[in-house]
């Protein structure tokens, strides 16, 4: 098998992700583990978008939604068992195992729904009506005052994983970069298989996909609901790390900066989502970092990926040619 | 009564401003296929051309004109340097290039005006009030805010449809070829329709200074909302614009005016203020969400 | 062996960097919101802190500091996200900084989880003020909830009897609500929630006149507070309907931005521009030297965060580990901008509040004028709840 462009520059952000544990003991600072691990949240968002916007051409601008129903659901699990009173009476919602596929559950549901309103249109009105039911749902959380309304809540602690505790950073990463290993691998048979085909096919000419029998409403809703799981599962997580949600999770400009980095990285590729999301929170948080008009440097960066690039930076990378 | 006319005119008056910034945006989107995001940086740019022109000659017949002009500069560099460059692309090109436009402008004016919200006052012949109705004062200067929305309306209606400029612009859309094969140079024909919305959002800039807040940040909290008129009424139709402003203007208007009443009628105080104050924020995306289930390409769609 | 040489190594790391710290500039973490709408707050808010350092040649308390500074974006995640940077990569363990309280909420526990220190120069969320308190937490400007009672407190001293009440629909506005509705007391007609990103108000005083009230509170801070005081006189309410803000919607940037509309409007607030004191006096010059502009009360709050920062330091001798330090901030043996001041058992003010109202200065432009006393050594109503 000849090792072609794309595969070296995969190989290398898979092991660049590998390095992460030893370059922090190397330089005896947890951060960049803690770095890493956002990165590795935010490219399951990133992954799970470029499902819809890359290969099916649905472009969601409300996939925000989907990630702050996820960690509201760890989060109001945790809260109602530190204030004694857990849902359905019972203990277990603080296991991550029961905890996330929850939010995994609460996130494609609304994904569901929302999703079948909002199929029935198509291209810039997908965008926006994705959006408004995004926008429902901001404003339900900044309303909901016994969850803290604006103010989010916080969690005491992290969920327990199979009985055990994950404050260490490492054991964290670990169970983040899995999360992602797993969905990249989902996304990539899914899209290999009869089911990626039809969404593909859809994208491409939605009657022809019709005319040749494919339910394509159906196929896109459960594109849509797996997306949104994801996304779901990718709040649990952001939940977990940083042990707080707030409505600034569902926020319209985290489905932009989302959307960004779909487009940023590149779309309809395995690896580009994942490129695009580490760029971005790393390019942003060192230039902010550097100087507080970093938006004077962060924006025409963008422009010009968006110029020069056409296919996002990791179509950049692997060149032409390779697909 | 009277109240329920004051809301009502409150409410037309919001849609006039609105549909200020959405004719420009439904110009670019319709015609030209361009999602452009920095569509509210180019309202910000004419509030602060404005503001910084008032603050200079100390009166708001001056600013006027700057803002336009600033807006309709910026929007026609932009057009040049970046836009054109993007219009064979997808629209998630532009959504990406645009988005970096709205961060640059951002940092930019924070960076050279300074963070404050700056200071514009109403222009003193405007400053009174008009007795539309014996008893109901209503500001002059919002009365011509509405006016100043009507001219706009109509002035676009009869360039689009009575002019030859707006027949290449009609034309334009989607028989490229046929519109160069007149001889027109179709580059410049773009350039000069961008040109124009972001001269539109620039006069709804500097005519919201006086009564808004002129800061960094501005365009962005319009954005959405602009977005929601044009998709509400179909994009790319002017007609569509007036009737998503008017529909959107006053269901936020009379949403936060009486909901919170009708509410009072059924629940306890505290409780329906609170949950008519959340009812009013999603109005306007409820509406939204109805008229796309209903008509999945807006209230007036462009046929094509 | 490895995991043994490993520790060892760590632990003559350790020592080496406590000997060092008698000479190493102490670190400051100033995490604070300068882009967004919010950003001028945050603007204020760090150089405030920061002219109390160079004023000092880079030291507070004789202590040298060193400072980083970085943008939260108004976002809580990405707050969450620089501290815990510079916890790790900085062993950075003073905090200052933040301004809204919703970034306060999610950042100060893992703050004060790392043995940090976190004094606050704004946001001063209930949710820490009670029994959530900690030692490691100071607040030098205010309990969110006196901002309001002492707007409340004026009220009633006016004697206004029937009031309309608008906040926007968060957190922070119905605490201003219940905050203003404890010192009050009087007859309220009516509560109105605004939007998030509101800026057009004219279906609300549509409202307002309809329901003819002796006076109106409304808490809008930043620029919805200048749109809204700019809308108010255009509706000609300003003449017909007295209005009553606390200082997050009357400070002095919103004063010179709206102008003529702001003139009349009285307002609450702990500090003012021209507040009679050689502390202050100082520190307006200072201020108008350094940066060319108008100082806020945000400003105030910054340097008067740094002066408390730099009594702790003094009295510590550097140290932030020791109880000294925490003795050296109770203390507070320092004079501030806004005048006599200590910390309450909680950790928060206990300061006077007063009357402060906008006025036509002799060049044309508005002016904030402090009036009468309002409220005179006001603690917080959370205090008795907080065992520390």
């Amino acid at each position: 098998m000849k090792l072609t462009r794309t595969g070296v520059f995969t190989i290398v952000v898979a092991l660049a992700f590998l390095a992460v544990p030893y370059a922090a003991t190397l330089l005896g600072s947890n951060y960049v583990i803690t770095l890493a691990t956002r990165v590795a949240i935010y490219a399951i968002v990133a992954v799970s978008l470029d499902m819809l916007v890359g290969r099916s051409n649905l472009v969601s601008f409300g996939h925000a939604a989907y990630f702050g129903l996820g960690g509201y659901a760890v989060a109001i699990s945790a809260f109602h068992l530190a204030n004694d009173v857990p849902i359905f009476g019972w203990a277990g919602t603080n296991e991550a195992l029961i905890a996330w596929p929850l939010a995994m559950f609460v996130a494609g549901f609304g994904a569901l729904i929302i999703g079948a309103l909002s199929l029935r249109t198509a291209g810039v009105y997908f965008i926006m009506i994705t959006l408004a039911f995004a926008q429902m749902l901001f404003f339900l959380f900044v309303a909901l005052k016994y969850y803290g309304g604006d103010d989010g809540l916080s969690l005491s602690t992290r969920n327990l994983f199979a009985g055990n505790r994950i404050t260490d950073a490492r054991t964290f990463y670990w169970i983040c970069l899995a999360a992602l290993a797993i969905c990249l691998l989902l996304s990539w048979r899914i899209l290999n298989s009869r089911f990626g085909m039809v969404l593909r096919g859809a994208a491409a000419s939605e009657r022809r996909m019709a005319a040749l029998g494919f339910p394509v409403y159906r196929y896109r809703l459960a594109a849509f609901v797996i997306a949104g799981m994801m996304a779901g599962l990718a709040g649990a997580l952001w939940a977990n790390q940083n042990r707080f949600v707030s409505p600034d999770m569902l926020s319209w400009v985290r489905s932009g900066e989302f959307l960004v980095m779909v487009i940023m990285g590149g779309l309809s590729s395995l690896v580009g989502p994942v490129v695009g999301a580490a760029a971005f929170l790393l390019i942003e948080s060192y230039l902010s970092g550097w100087t507080e008009h970093w938006q004077m440097v962060f924006g025409p960066f963008v422009l010009l990926v968006a110029v020069f690039a056409p296919r996002g930076l990791w179509g950049a990378l692997r060149g032409k040619g390779d697909v | 009564m009277q109240l329920v006319l004051e809301q009502l005119l409150n409410g037309l008056q919001l849609s006039l401003t609105l549909f200020l910034l959405a004719a420009g945006l439904t110009l670019v989107f319709g015609i030209m296929g361009v999602i452009n995001l920095a569509h509210g940086s180019l309202y910000m740019i004419g509030a602060y051309a404005g503001a910084w022109a008032a603050a200079k000659t100390g009166t708001f017949w001056l600013a006027l004109p700057a803002g336009l002009a600033a807006a309709a500069l910026v929007g026609a560099a932009m057009e040049l340097l970046v836009v054109r460059r993007l219009y064979a692309r997808e629209h998630l090109s532009q959504v990406l290039a645009t988005f970096g436009l709205i961060l640059f402008f951002n940092g930019f004016i924070a960076w050279s005006a300074g963070r404050s919200p700056l200071l514009m006052e109403t222009p003193p012949q405007l400053s009174g009030f008009v007795e539309i109705l014996p008893g109901l004062p209503y500001p002059a200067y919002r009365l011509a805010m509405m006016g100043v929305g009507v001219a706009v309306a109509l002035g676009l209606w009869y360039m689009i449809s009575r002019t030859r400029i707006g027949m290449l612009i009609r034309a334009g859309s989607d028989k490229r070829e046929m519109v160069e094969a007149l001889g027109v140079d179709i580059a410049k024909l773009f350039t000069l329709v961008f040109a124009l919305g972001a001269l539109l959002a620039g006069l709804a800039g500097v005519m919201v200074g006086p009564i808004r807040s002129v800061q960094v940040g501005m365009g962005e909290q319009v954005l959405i909302t602009t977005f929601v008129v044009i998709v509400v009424g179909g994009i790319g139709s002017i007609r569509g614009a007036f009737a998503g402003a008017l529909l959107i203007g006053m269901c936020d208007t009379l949403g936060r005016a009486f909901v919170p009443m009708l509410l009072k009628s059924w629940l306890s105080g505290p409780l329906a203020d609170g949950l008519g104050g959340a009812l009013s924020s999603v109005i306007i995306y409820l509406v939204m969400a109805l008229v796309l289930i209903v008509r999945p390409r807006g209230l007036f769609p462009v046929s094509g | 062996m490895r995991l043994k040489s490993i520790a060892l190594a760590g632990a003559a790391l350790l020592s080496f960097t406590a000997a060092a710290s008698a000479q190493q500039p102490i670190k400051i973490g100033i995490v604070t919101t300068l882009s967004t709408p919010g950003g001028y707050l945050g603007e204020d808010a760090r150089d405030g802190i920061l002219l109390a350092i160079s004023e000092e040649g880079g030291k507070l308390g004789g202590v040298p500091v060193q400072t980083l500074v970085e943008d939260d974006k108004l976002k809580p995640g990405d707050a969450k996200q620089i501290v815990d940077k510079w916890i790790e990569n900085d062993k950075v363990k003073l905090f200052t900084g933040i301004i809204f309280s919703n970034v306060a909420v999610a950042v100060v526990p893992s703050i004060l989880e790392s043995g940090g220190i976190f004094v606050s120069p704004n946001a001063g969320p209930s949710n820490f003020s009670g029994k959530a308190c900690n030692k490691n937490y100071y607040v030098a400007s205010w309990q969110n909830d006196n901002l309001h009672e002492s707007a409340g407190a004026l009220a009633k001293k006016l004697g206004y009897k029937k009031m309309v009440l608008l906040a926007p629909n968060y957190q922070a506005g119905k605490d201003a609500i219940t905050g203003f509705r404890r010192m009050y007391g009087g007859e309220v007609i009516e509560e109105i929630y605004t939007g998030l990103d509101q800026t057009d108000f004219s279906a609300e005083m549509a409202r307002i006149r309809a329901a003819k009230p002796d006076a109106v509170f409304q808490f809008h801070p930043g620029g919805q507070g200048i749109a809204f005081l700019k809308q108010w006189q255009q509706a000609g309410l300003k003449d017909q309907i007295p209005m009553v803000v606390a200082s997050p919607s009357l400070e002095q940037r919103i004063a010179a931005a709206a102008g003529d509309a702001a003139i009349g409007i009285a307002a609450t607030a702990h500090w003012n521009t021209d507040f009679k004191n050689a502390e202050n006096e100082a520190f307006v010059k200072g201020f108008r030297a350094k940066y060319n502009r108008e100082p806020t009360v945000y400003a105030s709050q910054g340097y008067d965060t740094a002066k408390l920062i730099g009594a702790a330091l003094k009295a510590s001798g550097g140290k932030l580990e020791d109880d000294a330090f925490r003795a050296g901030m109770m203390k507070a043996d320092v004079k501030l901008t806004r005048g006599p001041f200590k910390f309450n058992t909680n950790q928060h003010p206990i300061q006077d509040w007063y009357e402060i109202k906008a006025v036509k200065g002799s060049d044309g432009k508005v002016v904030l004028e402090t009036g009468a006393k309002v409220l005179e050594q006001h603690g917080d109503a959370y205090a008795k709840d907080c065992k520390i």
